[in-house]
């Protein structure tokens, strides 16, 4: 059996990585709880994002937490431009539509990025990569700490835009109700495409944080779709505060997971985990009864 | 997602195909030789490597009047890539008979040589495995396949001796044994033979752990580690894997009396000495290596350092097999493949920077081969065994 301290390190190792995984599903969770669009993109955007900060650190020598202030707006033009001009118009408000041109998009960016960039696994190294803090008994990575603090933060600016502002409310009204947020005077296409904006630039965010840590490769998005789908329905659809408790637990349950059954299995305790909040809570841990 | 990878694979190779590079010029007298190398995925950093290894050697011989049996002939590369898979190996084998190779030089990766060579067997097209440590490359009767570096039972036979040795002579403070591994058949067949071994000489192997190939982070393993915490630290794996584990035991302040590496992949690594000197200090290795008393052996590490390459063991493993290969076909006096196979049989090739001795062919294994150890002691990699080719006094254990 493990030590305490062993599994105390194994959970905060949990807690960073779900920390990132909240920022991706909070992405999500605004495309897809909200707007019901199945966005099949959402981890080729995250790829995209991620050779976006890699060049940045490396062509420019840019930091990827000082890179911020660039990707996530680019991301966020990205995401809007995305929605308006190809994913609108193609799907023709169809649901089915959209879920294949969605997949579409996908499958061209992974691709477009193989022919650049070929299949090699890149990372970058920044002075901090190895520097570690000391928590309890736990050694934590730096950059590992920063991108959980990154992400609870950001996740927080999101949840605080939702409730105060005038399109955190049109988001929602469009949501609830489209056809009556029309009426209302809500440019509906508008909202959708904001919302595409903000979802991708979470993806930008979730990129700088998570590339000192972590690696990019073309088919590196596809590991972080199905958690983040996941994580979605966890924490019930649409709800911010799910996706963050949601990919805290997720992230959680996948390293001690992995401690105790080998990496290789850490992953089932997720989907263990995800059926049973589907057969005891179908509408998610903070979603409301249909 | 099959459609999609079918329509990637096939770009692949029709855009190599288009891009075929001939190195060497065309004369009409050019003797072809294929270099395959996984020189993107999982492997690049190995690949290309290698790649360099074999083309240095190419320009080495081109440049020195070429085959001389065959009117200075020329070598004349067709590269391709293995796309760090077996089955991507063995189509680039498969398109360079079609092209008409006299032989082939590769393809690094243990599980990449078997598909590769029993490809090129169907052809009877000679194949020199350069690195590829699995055993079974050269325990299949193969007539065409030829290694010419040691295989993987003798370098971890040679590793575990080695290590009581050491163990003995320090006053035995090491007792417990972890061994991490990649899970294709270098790795898995690497820890197989240790987890035998080592019991024999009264070492307990406390836990073999696999991961695949990429693998991004190795907290858990390292927790692990940390939990059971074994007095010596095996790992075998290749560059970048290796490189994430040790460094990720830095990070977690894991420190055991040794890491012992056999045929690690970051241990004698002067790319990884330079970029994590602190990570590195002290590893010990069991692996190929050049003789360090031979000076052709420090002239061609200062030209592949002069070409903006790190001296790896990749990189003259194949280099060596390359220049094995045009040594063949001088005494073939042909590029026939059955001609080059028989040269191949009966060379005694010698003019090399291995510490193997004259080469002898017995079933396709150089019985000559064998490993030497290094311990990266004050930011270089120096050989502490055998003593024939001592650079340094091995420092063991390391936190005594």
């Amino acid at each position: 059996m493990f030590d305490l301290s062993i599994v105390f390190s194994s959970v905060l190792n949990g807690l960073t990585m779900g920390a990132v995984y909240t920022l991706i599903a909070l992405g999500l969770t605004l495309i897809y709880g909200v707007l019901h669009i199945i966005n099949f993109a959402h981890g080729a955007a995250l790829m995209v994002a991620l050779y976006g900060v890699y060049f940045l650190k490396v062509k420019l020598g840019i930091d990827p937490y000082l890179a911020l202030p660039v990707v996530v707006p680019s991301m966020f033009v990205v995401g809007y431009f995305l929605q308006k001009v190809i994913i609108n118009h193609a799907s023709h408000g169809k649901d089915e539509n959209i879920l294949l041109v969605t997949l579409g998009i996908s499958i061209v960016l992974e691709n477009l990025a193989l022919l650049l960039f070929n299949s090699d696994t890149r990372n970058i190294e920044t002075s901090y990569t190895l520097s570690t803090v000391a928590v309890g008994p736990a050694m934590i990575a730096i950059p590992k700490l920063l991108s959980c603090l990154g992400a609870l933060v950001v996740s927080l600016m999101l949840i605080v835009f939702m409730r105060t502002t005038d399109l955190g409310r049109a988001i929602r009204a469009v949501a609830k109700e489209k056809a009556g947020a029309r009426l209302m005077g809500i440019d509906v296409e508008h909202v959708y495409a904001m919302c595409f904006g903000i979802g991708l630039s979470c993806l930008g965010a979730a990129a700088c944080f998570l590339l000192p840590a972590f690696y990019v490769n073309p088919t590196v998005g596809n590991g972080f779709v199905l958690v983040a789908f996941t994580i979605v329905v966890l924490g019930g659809m649409g709800s911010f505060l799910g996706a963050c408790v949601g990919g805290l637990l997720i992230g959680v349950i996948e390293s001690v997971g992995g401690l105790f059954l080998g990496d290789s299995l850490g992953q089932v305790g997720i989907f263990v985990i995800f059926i049973l909040v589907l057969l005891v809570r179908p509408q998610g841990l903070f979603g409301l009864k249909a | 997602m099959k459609s999609r990878r079918q329509f990637m694979s096939e770009s692949a190779l029709a855009a190599s195909s288009l891009a075929f590079p001939l190195v060497g010029g065309a004369q009409a007298k050019a003797v072809k030789v294929g270099v395959v190398h996984p020189v993107t995925g999982a492997l690049a950093y190995s690949g290309q490597q290698c790649r360099e290894g074999a083309l240095m050697a190419i320009d080495d011989v081109n440049k020195a009047g070429g085959i001389k049996s065959l009117g200075g002939a020329k070598l004349e590369a067709l590269l391709g890539d293995a796309q760090s898979t077996p089955q991507g190996g063995s189509a680039e084998v498969e398109k360079m008979n079609e092209a008409g190779v006299s032989a082939i030089v590769g393809a690094f990766a243990s599980a990449i040589c078997l598909a590769t060579t029993q490809t090129a067997a169907k052809y009877n097209l000679p194949h020199i495995v350069d690195v590829g440590v699995a055993d079974q490359i050269v325990e299949r009767g193969l007539k065409n396949t030829f290694r010419f570096g040691p295989g993987y039972k003798k370098c971890a036979e040679i590793a575990v001796a080695n290590l009581h040795v050491l163990n003995t002579a320090a006053g035995k403070p090491a007792k417990t044994v972890m061994i991490i591994h990649e899970e294709s058949l270098f790795g898995t067949g690497t820890a197989g033979l240790l987890s035998r071994e080592l019991p024999g000489y009264g070492y307990d192997v406390k836990e073999v752990i696999k991961h695949p190939n990429p693998s991004r982070d190795f907290s858990n393993i390292v927790l692990r580690m940390k939990q059971i915490n074994p007095d010596i630290v095996i790992p075998a794996n290749y560059y970048n894997e290796y490189a994430l584990l040790v460094r990720t035991m830095q990070q977690q302040k894991v420190v055991p009396k040794a890491i012992y590496s056999v045929l690690g992949g970051a241990a004698s690594s002067y790319k990884f000495v330079k970029e994590y000197a602190e990570a590195a200090n002290g590893i010990i290795d069991c692996n190929h290596w050049f003789n360090p008393k031979d000076k052709k052996a420090q002239e061609l590490k200062k030209r592949a350092e002069a070409k903006g390459l790190y001296f790896s063991y990749e990189l003259f493993m194949s280099y060596t097999a390359m220049k094995l290969l045009a040594q063949a076909i001088e005494e073939a006096k042909s590029t026939d493949r059955a001609a080059i196979i028989d040269a191949l049989n009966k060379t005694k090739f010698s003019d090399h920077i291995m510490p193997y001795g004259p080469t002898q062919f017995v079933n396709g294994q150089n019985m000559g081969a064998q490993p030497l150890m290094t311990q990266v002691i004050k930011g270089d990699i120096k050989v502490i065994i055998p003593r024939d080719y001592r650079e340094a006094e091995p420092i063991f254990p390391l936190n005594a």
